[in-house]
């Protein structure tokens, strides 16, 4: 089905309200029809669906165990953990119980604002990364002990989002220093985690900061977003790592620029390959990979719809739900409202 | 005496005198005025130097011109000049300026602070540090910062 030669809306299902605050982040869960936020009112929200009205609602506030902004949120594999990292310097482990959540466990260790956490794609292993330009790498225990397996220091400056690949424990971080590195921890070398690759200015990587990555969902494609306000599409051959090959190194395959005049916060590549963006001129972006494949400057990604004004001020967080049966888009912002957005077909 | 002062003796300049904006033409008080380059100046022109007992208008830090807007497309940039090239009050002067717009200014609008081209030792790092929306909420969670900030938006020395 090609997407491009259909007329495509962005529905706004239900404006969520309660954050006092800028919504830094949502997150779906995995498994169930829930959603999180967190927001610069120190707390986060658990929104969740009804089965029979389809609405959604606040079912929990997670507050008093953050004391500064929580930044980002990530539900674990199984969907009953949720880790939050906020500018308090920690990141929270909260479990979801069924009628409550449960914070069952504090990761201390970066020495300010932690800004992004990620779960590997088993729930083995955290990543989580600070403005104290550090990555730390957390093994989950069992009996809610998360032990630190490696600090890794290769960023010149704060950190602003960690996230494993989808397949494979290859872990990927950008940072204010306009990098995109991308650590991977190999068997049969001295066992520890390594920075194999740095995607910077020299390999046509952003020529200002990184604030986000997303991967598709084979895990051989990545997207990442910019203060230079474009978007970056990357590539592997990871059916080489798989086999055991070695390491396969992501290259550039094309640039979207001219889409957004203010910083690209957020973007998120759909399991349908609809890859979202969210930015500071309060805008929400949908791209999709061109069909006519050309065959010298190779593939190429075009502009699906851009939603002006979806939200009244800036977008930080755009999130494409899991759930195979409808396209929804999760939306935050710094009017403090999450947007919940389906993805339609006009006749 | 040793002072730590950076910029131990600034020049203090004249302050402009106040326009009254009025608008004899525009009779319906109902009406939309659109935001305009003085009343921004306005907003920002008695902020206090963290170091001097003078206003940034003083000190030519900001001056008129330092306001560009552009009220259809909800966005304003502000230009300061630093009084001397290393000064390491700058982080603070353009904190204090990016507080002072966010109150007084609809939410609707979008803010660039910058220092002007070739007055600082560290232009391009300290734009971008002024820019980083994630690193100007963190500094605004930093009660040291929040207690300087607070104190360049003190009236008190009219």
């Amino acid at each position: 089905m090609d997407l491009m030669e259909k007329n495509m809306e962005l529905i706004e299902v239900q404006k969520l309200e309660g954050h006092t605050d800028r919504v830094w982040n949502a997150a779906w869960n995995p498994v169930s029809p829930i959603l999180a936020s967190c927001s610069g009112d120190n707390t986060v929200r658990i929104w969740e669906q009804s089965s029979l009205s389809r609405s959604w609602s606040c079912k929990t506030v997670l507050e008093e165990t953050h004391t500064r902004t929580v930044r980002s949120c990530s539900w674990s594999p199984s969907g009953k953990l949720l880790a939050t990292a906020s500018f308090d310097g920690t990141t929270a482990i909260w479990e979801d119980l069924g009628d409550e959540f449960e914070c069952i466990s504090t990761l201390e260790g970066h020495e300010n604002e932690v800004k992004s956490v990620s779960w590997n794609a088993s729930g083995s292993y955290l990543a989580t990364c600070s403005r104290d330009k550090s990555v730390w790498i957390w093994e989950v225990l069992g009996g809610n002990e998360y032990d630190c397996a490696s600090v890794l220091n290769g960023h010149t400056q704060d950190v602003k989002m960690v996230l494993w690949h989808p397949t494979m424990d290859v872990l990927f971080s950008c940072s204010y220093d306009n990098t995109i590195k991308v650590v991977w921890w190999s068997e049969d070398d001295d066992g520890d985690y390594q920075c194999v690759q740095t995607l910077d200015e020299s390999t046509n990587g952003h020529s200002s900061t990184v604030w986000a990555i997303s991967f598709n969902a084979a895990g051989d494609k990545m997207v990442t977003c910019s203060d230079d306000l474009t978007l970056k599409i990357w590539r592997a051959d990871i059916s080489m790592m798989h086999s055991g090959e070695g390491y396969a190194p992501w290259t550039h395959v094309c640039t979207l620029s001219g889409y957004h005049d203010r910083t690209i916060f957020s973007t998120h590549w759909s399991s349908d390959d609809i890859i979202a963006s969210g930015a500071g001129d309060d805008a929400i972006g949908l791209f999709v990979e061109s069909k006519q494949h050309d065959s010298v400057n190779g593939p190429s990604f075009n502009l699906l719809l851009k939603k002006e004004k979806a939200h009244e001020m800036d977008i930080n967080s755009v999130q494409w739900s899991p759930s195979k049966e409808n396209r929804l888009l999760a939306s935050a912002s710094d009017d403090g409202m999450v947007k919940i957005w389906q993805l339609e077909t006009i006749p | 005496m040793v002072s730590g002062l950076i910029n131990e003796n600034p020049t203090v300049y004249e302050r402009k005198e106040r326009r009254v904006r009025t608008d004899s033409t525009n009779s319906d008080e109902f009406s939309v005025e659109p935001i305009d380059q003085l009343e921004i100046f306005d907003h920002i022109r008695d902020i206090r130097d963290p170091e001097h007992p003078y206003s940034l208008e003083q000190l030519k830090v900001l001056t008129e011109d330092s306001v560009e807007v552009d009220d259809l497309k909800s966005y304003v940039r502000v230009t300061f000049t630093p009084t001397v090239e290393h000064c390491s009050m700058a982080t603070i002067i353009g904190l204090s300026v990016r507080v002072k717009l966010m109150r007084s200014l609809p939410p609707r609008y979008k803010i660039d602070i910058r220092v002007a081209p070739g007055s600082h030792a560290t232009e391009a790092a300290l734009n971008k540090q002024l820019n980083d929306k994630e690193r100007v909420a963190a500094a605004l969670e930093n009660p040291n910062l929040v207690e300087m900030v607070d104190e360049c938006l003190s009236p008190s020395f009219e």
